[in-house]
């Protein structure tokens, strides 16, 4: 009996009590699309509003709540759990051959940490004295002298990464211990790699962002003055550890986003993957030097020079193990018979976008340049770039390749297409006027604008409504298909890892028999040893 | 490699130890921000310090240390079959856990009762970098005490269920999770006693 | 070390732990002392002993000494990384 239908009624009870790491993933994966739904229509409000220079539709500090609550909505309710927590639940388990994660119960607990965290989110917007306006880093001291409902914000992202880090540790734990028996670390697919990867940032990086914010809720509470400039506190000290973890966070969203397009460029290329090594370690790389890079967030905040200096270095060194990434993909590519399937029609955009995202970061980790684009639409281009661009792009594209599996149903290609058309095209309108808007002058998070500013900023608009168009188009077809879907085949692209062995969807126990793995995962021509 | 997570006894303590990483983080921000503020203020931490009883400081240290000894012989006394005394070492070191909370909230009532409070009017009259020290004093050794206070609950469960023979020879890895988290928060605790106690 | 050994983990006598404790009160009762002498000596002993005195906690009391090399790594990568964000933080702090 297949996931879906065990324990008996399928009423919404037993799904929320449920252990099974499989509904686990689809009870985040339902959180998830309405978080971003609600995101997704606060940026496009926001946009709206830019359609004016001047006072329209919402008034200044709603705007500044409007930002405030897409980025924390984004960022710590879409983004970071993004892919780890719907297909690092779903699919970690299945394509090292076990039956479930290390601690399925745990497994459960972090789903309802994350619950009540997004109810406080979400109830810091409509309760106390109104939504919190100091933009998603609430940096200090305004977030101490605001007047709005930060501490309750904050406590909710303490919560949402207390969440994040029991998935980490769950994550690290299954993969030491519950590999099926011939699955050596050097047969893992790399999206495990990637995921086990980013669960050592999970673990390593996020309590230092709850000690932090608990800072910020004590020092509103009780005004221990830790950040206070007037009793000898240094605001950068909290600009410090906000970005130790902050910055690290950035590759919790896009590592795991590398491994699910490291997955789907073999499956549709028909080619075993270039570089299997280079790709797993430099996921390592990423992890390991992405975490030692959270000061550029800083250059022009008065930070020491020679830090400044150093911290450019490493930010630059960074793109060395991405760049692995893109060429290895490339060279995966080269010669395949490609199948241009809408899963990898998003996962090649991934790539593209994703290399814009990069290569302007690393335009502004130039201490020089930075000065002149720090703050400005510039930054705000280029991180879309990233996180929406890079994660979001490639979270659609699992999405696109796991659907069949996850629920049994074959969607149509068709409209995913017209979506991906739609939502290209707006993207770029959207987010690459905001990168000639920044350079230009333009800074983030202002309210108004100025005249020279306005064709852009209506450009961008423009965009924004392809790109909500095509989302709409995207998300209509799959939940068409979750009803009227053909039932799904077991290995629809002819994927050789171990999920495509399942039925669709998959067992409740996974494996009937556990698994024994002989050889290296994407086992097409040429094989490479293992 | 084993098949079930539940009777995974090493994987249960891999898991432990990742979430006693996530402690140390927690702290490491405190200590952090200590050192960078120390480093600002190296006079003002010096001179707020002396406001600190050393007597007290070092005696909650011993308790802790013992108390760190007890749940070490209680691991070594269940692994050896030997139950009833175990349960009798694990409830010791919740009892000594309580005598660490008692001096505490001692040791805070006076400051409270001389005015030394977070955010109030003498310690914001203090000079620059003196507030710090006491604005991180009552957060680290706060935040130390509710681990404190926790590791107290979870030991008396712990006592309980060694009784019980729930945990026992053989089967006793939650007592030993248990047992690594009551030696983390000593070992922070070793650390906060130099910070902040003998920084005069 | 006999499969049954390992599937609940090293015992550590009980005469060990007492002789580690001894040693934690002694270095504790040190580092105090030393503190009423003079400053440097004291910053010196918070230095030395203090990490000592963890180290000890954490090899017998905490039986790391007796795990494999993944327990082993996996607390050196923990620490090196704690170390590493507050070497860079001074990096700013201590330059600036």
């Amino acid at each position: 009996m297949s996931y879906l239908e065990k324990e008996g009624s399928g009423g919404l009870w037993s799904w929320v009590t449920s252990t099974d790491h499989k509904r686990i993933g689809v009870l985040y994966l339902a959180l998830l699309t309405a978080f971003f739904w609600v995101a997704v229509g606060i940026g496009i409000v926001m946009r709206f509003k830019q359609l004016s220079a001047g006072d329209f539709l919402v008034s200044a500090q709603a705007y500044n709540a409007l930002f405030t609550v897409h980025g924390v909505i984004m960022i710590f309710m879409f983004v970071i759990p993004g892919l780890p927590a719907v297909f690092g639940n779903f699919f970690l388990p299945i394509l090292i051959g076990a039956k479930d994660v290390a601690f399925p119960r745990l497994n459960l607990l972090s789903w309802w940490f994350f619950l009540a965290g997004a109810c406080l989110a979400l109830a810091s917007l409509f309760t106390g004295p109104g939504a919190p306006d100091t933009g998603w880093t609430f940096y200090v001291p305004f977030s101490l002298r605001t007047g709005t409902n930060v501490s309750l914000a904050v406590f909710a992202a303490f919560v949402l990464g207390l969440s994040s880090i029991l998935t980490g540790i769950n994550f690290i734990t299954t993969v030491h211990r519950l590999r099926c028996e011939g699955m050596t670390w050097h047969r893992m697919p790399l999206f495990v790699w990637a995921v086990y990867s980013t669960g050592w940032i999970q673990v390593l990086a996020t309590p230092i962002i709850g000690i932090t914010l608990l800072l910020v809720i004590l020092e509103r509470a009780f005004g221990i003055g830790v950040f206070d400039p007037g009793r000898g506190g240094d605001p950068l000290l909290y600009q410090h550890l906000f970005w130790i973890y902050s910055h690290p966070a950035v590759y919790i969203m896009i590592v795991p986003a590398m491994g699910a397009v490291t997955e789907i460029i073999p499956t549709f290329a028909r080619r075993c993957i270039f570089g299997y090594r280079a790709i797993a370690y430099s996921s390592l790389a990423i992890a390991a030097l992405g975490s030692l890079v959270w000061a550029h967030h800083m250059f022009t905040s008065g930070m020491a020079d020679v830090a400044a200096v150093v911290f450019s270095l490493l930010t630059f060194l960074v793109a060395v193990p991405s760049a692995i990434k893109v060429f290895n993909w490339t060279a995966t590519l080269y010669k395949g018979s490609v199948d241009m399937a809408p899963a990898m029609l998003y996962a090649l955009t991934f790539v593209f976008l994703f290399s814009i995202g990069g290569l302007t970061g690393i335009m502004q980790g130039a201490l020089g340049l930075n000065v002149h684009l720090h703050d400005t639409y510039w930054i705000v281009g280029h991180f879309h770039y990233v996180m929406f661009g890079g994660t979001g792009f490639a979270f659609f594209a699992a999405l696109l390749y796991w659907f069949p599996k996850m629920f049994g149903r074959q969607y149509d290609p068709k409209p995913a297409y017209y979506a991906w058309a739609l939502m290209f095209l707006g993207f770029n309108m959207l987010y690459g006027s905001m990168l000639v808007l920044g350079m230009m002058g333009m800074p983030r998070r202002y309210y108004a604008h100025l005249p020279q500013f306005h064709t852009l900023h209506v450009v961008a608009t423009v965009g924004s409504w392809a790109l909500v168009a095509g989302l709409v188009v995207l998300y209509w077809n799959f939940l068409r298909a979750l009803v009227f879907g053909k039932p799904a085949e077991s290995d629809p692209w002819g994927g050789k890892t171990l999920e495509w062995t399942l039925a669709s969807p998959p067992l409740a126990e996974n494996f009937e028999t556990l698994p024994v793995v002989t050889g290296a995962p994407y086992s097409y021509n040429p094989r490479t040893p293992a | 490699m084993s098949e079930a997570g539940h009777s995974d006894y090493q994987g249960a303590k891999i898991g432990m130890w990742l979430f006693l990483f996530t402690e140390l983080m927690l702290f490491g921000g405190l200590f952090l921000l200590y050192s960078g503020y120390r480093s600002l203020h190296p006079e003002a931490f010096h001179h707020a310090s002396q406001g600190l009883s050393v007597l007290l400081g070092t005696v909650n240290t011993l308790v802790l240390l013992t108390s760190s000894l007890f749940a070490a012989l209680a691991l070594t006394a269940v692994q050896q079959g030997r139950s009833a005394e175990s349960a009798r070492w694990t409830g010791l070191t919740a009892a000594l856990g309580l005598v660490f909370l008692l001096i505490k909230a001692f040791e805070w009532g006076m400051k409270f009762l001389h005015g030394i409070y977070p955010g109030s009017a003498l310690v914001k009259a203090l000079p620059q970098g003196e507030g710090l020290f006491f604005g991180l004093y009552f957060t680290m050794t706060g935040l130390h005490g509710l681990h404190v206070l926790a590791g107290v609950a979870l030991l008396s469960v712990m006592a309980l269920l060694v009784r019980r023979g729930t945990v026992a020879q053989g089967d006793c890895v939650l007592l030993e999770n248990s047992a690594l988290y009551w030696h983390i928060v000593d070992v922070i605790w070793i650390f906060l006693l130099p910070l902040f106690y003998l920084a005069a | 070390m006999t499969t049954m050994e390992r599937e609940q983990g090293h015992i550590v006598e009980p005469k060990v732990l007492v002789r580690v404790w001894l040693a934690l009160m002694a270095l504790t009762g040190l580092l105090v002392a030393s503190s009423f002498v003079s400053h440097t000596l004291a910053v010196w002993a918070m230095l030395t002993l203090t990490p000592l005195k963890a180290w000890l906690v954490l090899q017998f009391f905490m039986h790391l000494r007796y795990e494999g090399p993944l327990l082993k790594g996996m607390v050196l990568v923990a620490l090196s990384v704690l170390v590493i964000f507050i070497g860079m933080m001074f990096l700013d702090l201590g330059l600036r």
